[in-house]
């Protein structure tokens, strides 16, 4: 039903408004509205491995509510899989698998292999193809030595391996993550990782995911769409991002001796600690190399380094509203 | 059929597993089974003690009161047993865990029944069971084959009705908060009222929780023609065969209600 020519998710104008109720008076409540997504369009095509970001209360799981058919839209138009979320639910639903980062849908009392069986039974999913997918999952992500374990003693990064494989059984053609590494530790957070490239590698599986580690969209996604006061204020390739954002590098440079801040052409010092100095310039007016020439012709360098800027800087910057081409850097 | 079918295995193994969840705590499993189970029979002696005292009440003996018990009793615990797990629907949607079942290809209600189930709530149906068989005997029955299938007909049709109630009072939830109490003396004290022969009661109660809330279908009105029991309220032979009708039209409104219940969960979010 999904052609390739189809997208997997497609939002057009996708808007989202809540009505809150305040008190107002004994019995009295005003009613006020709350925009929480606005005229959001953007799709996500076969195979794709998006990260979708933006600071709380942005509108990213409002969103993802309305792709996988939680919440409807209060306008604009969103198919996924080309169907429409919360018509046609339960048909979405054994086609789409969802984890949310912070909620079970594992049961806690029962041993872990217990609710992959169930879960056979909810979906409804062919026993073979139920038996080689678990098979292949658990083998992936290490799971073997906590098949047994009830789900209420596994550890968190033993219950994520849990919820994705959970999500994943019924050979989604998309898979929504939200938040998946979150409270992970480096080992776990890995694991996740790579099971999620060589699910999207293997069997072209779509990812979506939302997340608050950056790491996670740079080891993971060709693209990112980054969301704030329910608008898309970027959608594009990581590097793409990189560039846009990055136009700043700082050189870092340890003299023989502390020195008052150098005066070097089309550079700002942003930082001064003992003989280390750092100096920031804007890629697109000079080079690195130029920069290194003329503070070695004013100054006795002991060692010297360049430093890429952090994807997390570019992100904060793009949320407090600094753009493309901040004044100052840092 | 075979999606039915299908269905009701899936609903096995989720109920399946509910049962093995809970057999971990089995003493507290087994206390709440035995406070049930006399719970519900506390009911049955008032009806006891007060038979002790009047001969009949609105002209009916003590079996007969027991036959009405004992089809309300068993209707209600079926139900409780079965579809009250609705009820929790208020708690899913104030932690936002409700999501998780709009994410599954199973239907909501069925999902809520399966995965809040509680076998030990079966110790409500016992007493209901066990003083409807006693008393059917004792009653001086005549028993064509006709009465013979009202009895089965009705409790599953007073099982239905109950259900749909606690489909219908728990879907308030979906708009407001606490409004449990509300849906629970409809149910809890529906299943209470229905103990005793609707004569008995004010017109305004037998109004609202005889015929606009059908529960009169429940026991009483299959009582009167199995009994052939006084009927100070001259009700018609047939309506004694409109329970399986008055059933299905009661499932048919409470699935609407549900229905728009989660279009209105869908729409205001969590």
């Amino acid at each position: 039903m999904t052609r390739d020519d189809q997208p997997v998710i497609l939002c057009d104008g996708l808007a989202k408004s809540f009505t809150v109720r305040h008190p107002a008076g004994l019995l009295r409540r005003r009613r006020a509205e709350v925009v929480a997504v606005d005229g959001v369009s953007f799709t996500v095509g076969a195979g794709e491995m998006v990260g979708y970001l933006g600071p709380n209360g942005a509108g990213k799981s409002t969103t993802i509510k309305m792709i996988t058919g939680i919440l409807t839209p209060s306008g604009g138009r969103v198919e996924t899989l080309g169907l429409t979320p919360i018509r046609q639910r339960t048909e979405l639903a054994r086609r789409i698998g969802v984890v949310f980062g912070q909620r079970t849908q594992l049961w806690w009392d029962l041993p872990l292999a217990d609710s992959f069986e169930l879960l056979h039974h909810v979906y409804r999913t062919g026993r073979r193809r139920h038996d080689e997918n678990l098979a292949a999952f658990v083998d992936l992500l290490g799971m073997g030595p906590f098949l047994a374990t009830p789900v209420r003693q596994l550890s968190l990064g033993q219950r994520m391996r849990g919820e994705l494989t959970a999500a994943l059984l019924h050979d989604p053609a998309l898979v929504v993550l939200d938040e998946p590494t979150i409270g992970l530790d480096v080992v776990s957070k890995q694991a996740v990782r790579d099971f999620l490239v060589a699910l999207n590698r293997d069997r072209g599986t779509t990812v979506l995911l939302t997340t608050h580690d950056l790491d996670d969209v740079e080891r993971l996604c060709e693209r990112m769409m980054i969301i704030d006061h329910g608008h898309v204020i970027h959608d594009g390739g990581v590097a793409a991002f990189k560039t846009a954002y990055g136009t700043h590098r700082t050189v870092v440079v340890d003299l023989v001796e502390p020195a008052p801040p150098l005066e070097v052409k089309a550079t700002t010092v942003t930082g001064v600690d003992g003989p280390r100095q750092w100096l920031s310039f804007d890629r697109r007016q000079t080079t690195a190399a130029e920069v290194v020439a003329r503070i070695v012709a004013v100054a006795a360098v002991h060692d010297l380094s360049i430093e890429e800027p952090e994807i997390e800087d570019l992100v904060r910057r793009v949320y407090t509203g600094l753009a493309a081409d901040p004044a100052s850097p840092g | 059929m075979a999606e039915a079918l299908s269905l009701l295995r899936s609903y096995r193994r989720l109920v399946g597993a509910k049962i093995r969840s809970d057999w971990q705590y089995r003493a507290s499993f087994l206390l709440f089974l035995l406070s049930q189970t006399a719970i519900t029979a506390l009911d049955l002696v008032v009806i006891v003690v007060l038979f002790d005292v009047v001969p009949s009440i609105g002209g009916w003996d003590i079996t007969e009161v027991a036959v009405l018990y004992g089809l309300s009793g068993l209707s209600f615990g079926l139900g409780d047993l079965f579809i009250s797990q609705v009820e929790t629907i208020a708690v899913h949607v104030r932690q936002g865990e409700f999501d998780r079942f709009l994410l599954r290809p199973l239907p909501t209600i069925m999902q809520l029944s399966a995965t809040e189930f509680a076998l030990r709530r079966i110790g409500r149906t016992v007493p209901g069971a066990a003083t409807l068989v006693v008393a059917l005997v004792a009653a001086d029955v005549d028993w064509t084959v006709g009465r013979i299938l009202l009895v089965p007909v009705t409790v599953a049709s007073g099982t239905a009705i109950f259900g749909a109630v606690w489909v219908v009072t728990a879907s308030i939830s979906f708009w407001t908060v606490g409004a449990r109490e509300v849906a629970n003396s409809f149910t809890y004290g529906g299943g209470f009222a229905h103990q005793y022969p609707l004569h008995v009661y004010a017109r305004w109660v037998r109004t609202l929780l005889g015929w606009i809330v059908p529960m009169a279908f429940v026991a009483y009105v299959p009582a009167v023609r199995l009994l052939d029991a006084p009927n100070p309220l001259g009700l018609p032979d047939w309506l004694a065969y409109a329970p399986p009708f008055v059933a299905v039209a009661s499932v048919v409104v409470a699935r609407a209600v549900w229905a728009a219940g989660i279009r209105a969960y869908q729409s205001t979010g969590s």
